[in-house]
């Protein structure tokens, strides 16, 4: 049920409790409230659950855990090599 | 997608896998609180992936499975009503209840319909003035600001037709409760990713210490998962008990401040019953006095009824990591997601729902021994 899915920000309209985005999950669009997530700006993925923006994704946050993958995997060909 | 198909890579995943592998040298045992990392991880067959020493438990974390009989013979109640439309997420309408589903309840005529999110609940009720419009509000951390935001548009805008049926759990108190019991047998913890974007996890820094656990807080998709586990078995084999941020990209450590701030106008903290567990001190919400006006209970005067548990099920014992489906004998027999005899075969997320589907074999070597 606690299911969130990223989708980026395409448009907003209206303000405050009533602030609401389009949002695109791969191609398909779909309108989520925005009032839980204030800082949010065109263009940003936003995590969506239950019609609501929970979270702004970290682009920085993201690309550093993309990158401990792939230097655990590098670790390990070394280690398979030695 | 992006935030997506990155998380997914399997070469990626077994590097992963071979790092845990590589780390572990006594056997562990790391329970995933969250009913949706529970369905990946049968899903895309992580644990099989583990080294064998590795047993993965898996938590109470299907709002669902644990939403107690007597607030599903409400909802009964309420939605045979003939003035009432009965909003739902979908996975809800299955959960049996002592009489019957809502399914059953809509066979028979009642209005029932299932809904994306809260606001379209509210939605309904203003295009229905006539009618009374009732949401089961059913959920864990992460969806109760949409489920406050609902209720306090209902206040501001004045919709008197809407009501919601409060059944909303919180999860470190189940943690606690899971660490307290002479049964358990759980080392470490993965914490829900969704749960803690909401709550932030200041809270689980006092679980870990007073329980000297480990806690990861960790996403969704099969990486993040594997990385989960590396975290925490790391931490088991060295012997700490911190809390780490496996999903940094989505959760900070105080959380969605906005989201919380509403939470808290809306809601106040209760001890609520757990389906398959008991009653947990402090461990929901229901509705402050302010917006008792917006209490289902109350408006259809179901508040005072109790029942108790049908005991042949063992769901209580999966929930808690104690048992596995199928050591249960009437898991994939008498009990199926067609038939299901309780709450963790009902949701897709509910752990036997998730080996009925992905994994219907009997001879799992990760069974915990008894």
């Amino acid at each position: 049920m606690c299911l969130a899915v990223p989708g980026k920000l395409l448009s907003i309209t209206g303000e405050g409790e009533s602030r609401m985005g389009q949002v695109s999950f791969g191609g398909v669009g779909k309108e989520a409230c925005l009032a839980f997530v204030p800082e949010v700006k065109v263009g940003d993925y936003v995590l969506v659950h239950a019609g609501f923006a929970i979270s702004v994704l970290d682009e920085a946050e993201a690309a550093q855990t993309l990158e401990y993958f792939r230097q655990i995997g590098e670790l390990g060909d070394l280690e398979g090599k030695g | 997608m992006k935030y997506v198909d990155e998380y997914r890579d399997q070469v990626q995943a077994e590097r992963l896998a071979q790092a845990i592998a590589r780390i572990t040298t006594r056997p562990w045992s790391i329970m995933e609180m969250c009913g949706g990392q529970t369905h990946s991880i049968v899903k895309y067959g992580i644990d099989e992936l583990l080294p064998t020493q590795i047993s993965l438990l898996h938590g109470p974390g299907c709002p669902v499975c644990v939403t107690p009989l007597e607030m599903v013979d409400k909802a009964l109640q309420i939605a045979a009503r003939p003035e009432v439309i009965f909003c739902s997420f979908g996975d809800m309408l299955r959960v049996p209840g002592s009489g019957g589903d809502l399914f059953s309840v809509k066979a028979m005529g009642g209005d029932v319909r299932i809904v994306y999110s809260p606001l379209d609940a509210l939605k309904l009720a203003r295009e229905n003035p006539l009618r009374q419009v009732v949401f089961f509000a059913v959920g864990f951390e992460t969806t109760a600001p949409a489920n406050a935001m609902a209720v306090f548009q209902a206040h501001t805008q004045k919709i008197p037709n809407f009501t919601v049926l409060v059944s909303h759990v919180l999860v470190p108190p189940a943690i606690a409760a899971l660490l307290d019991a002479p049964d358990n047998r759980t080392q470490g913890f993965l914490a829900a990713g969704h749960v803690c974007t909401v709550m932030g996890f200041e809270e689980y820094f006092r679980l870990a210490d007073r329980y000297h656990v480990p806690i990861v807080v960790t996403g969704f998709e099969p990486l993040d998962i594997l990385q989960g586990i590396l975290l925490c078995v790391r931490q088991l084999e060295a012997g700490h008990a911190e809390v780490e941020n496996q999903y940094a990209r989505s959760v900070q450590r105080e959380g969605n401040r906005p989201a919380q701030a509403l939470m808290e106008k809306v809601f106040r903290v209760v001890s609520r019953k757990w389906r398959g567990v008991g009653e947990i001190p402090r461990s929901g919400y229901c509705l402050r006095d302010e917006f008792s006006a917006y209490d289902a209970e109350l408006r259809f005067g179901v508040a005072d009824y109790h029942i108790d548990e049908d005991s042949e099920c063992i769901s209580g014992l999966v929930l808690r990591g104690v048992k596995r489906p199928h050591e249960c004998p009437a898991f994939g027999g008498r009990c199926t997601p067609e038939r299901p005899l309780g709450a963790t075969m009902v949701s897709g997320e509910g752990t036997c729902a998730a080996y009925y589907r992905y994994r219907r074999r009997q001879n799992d070597p990760r069974a915990p021994q008894s």
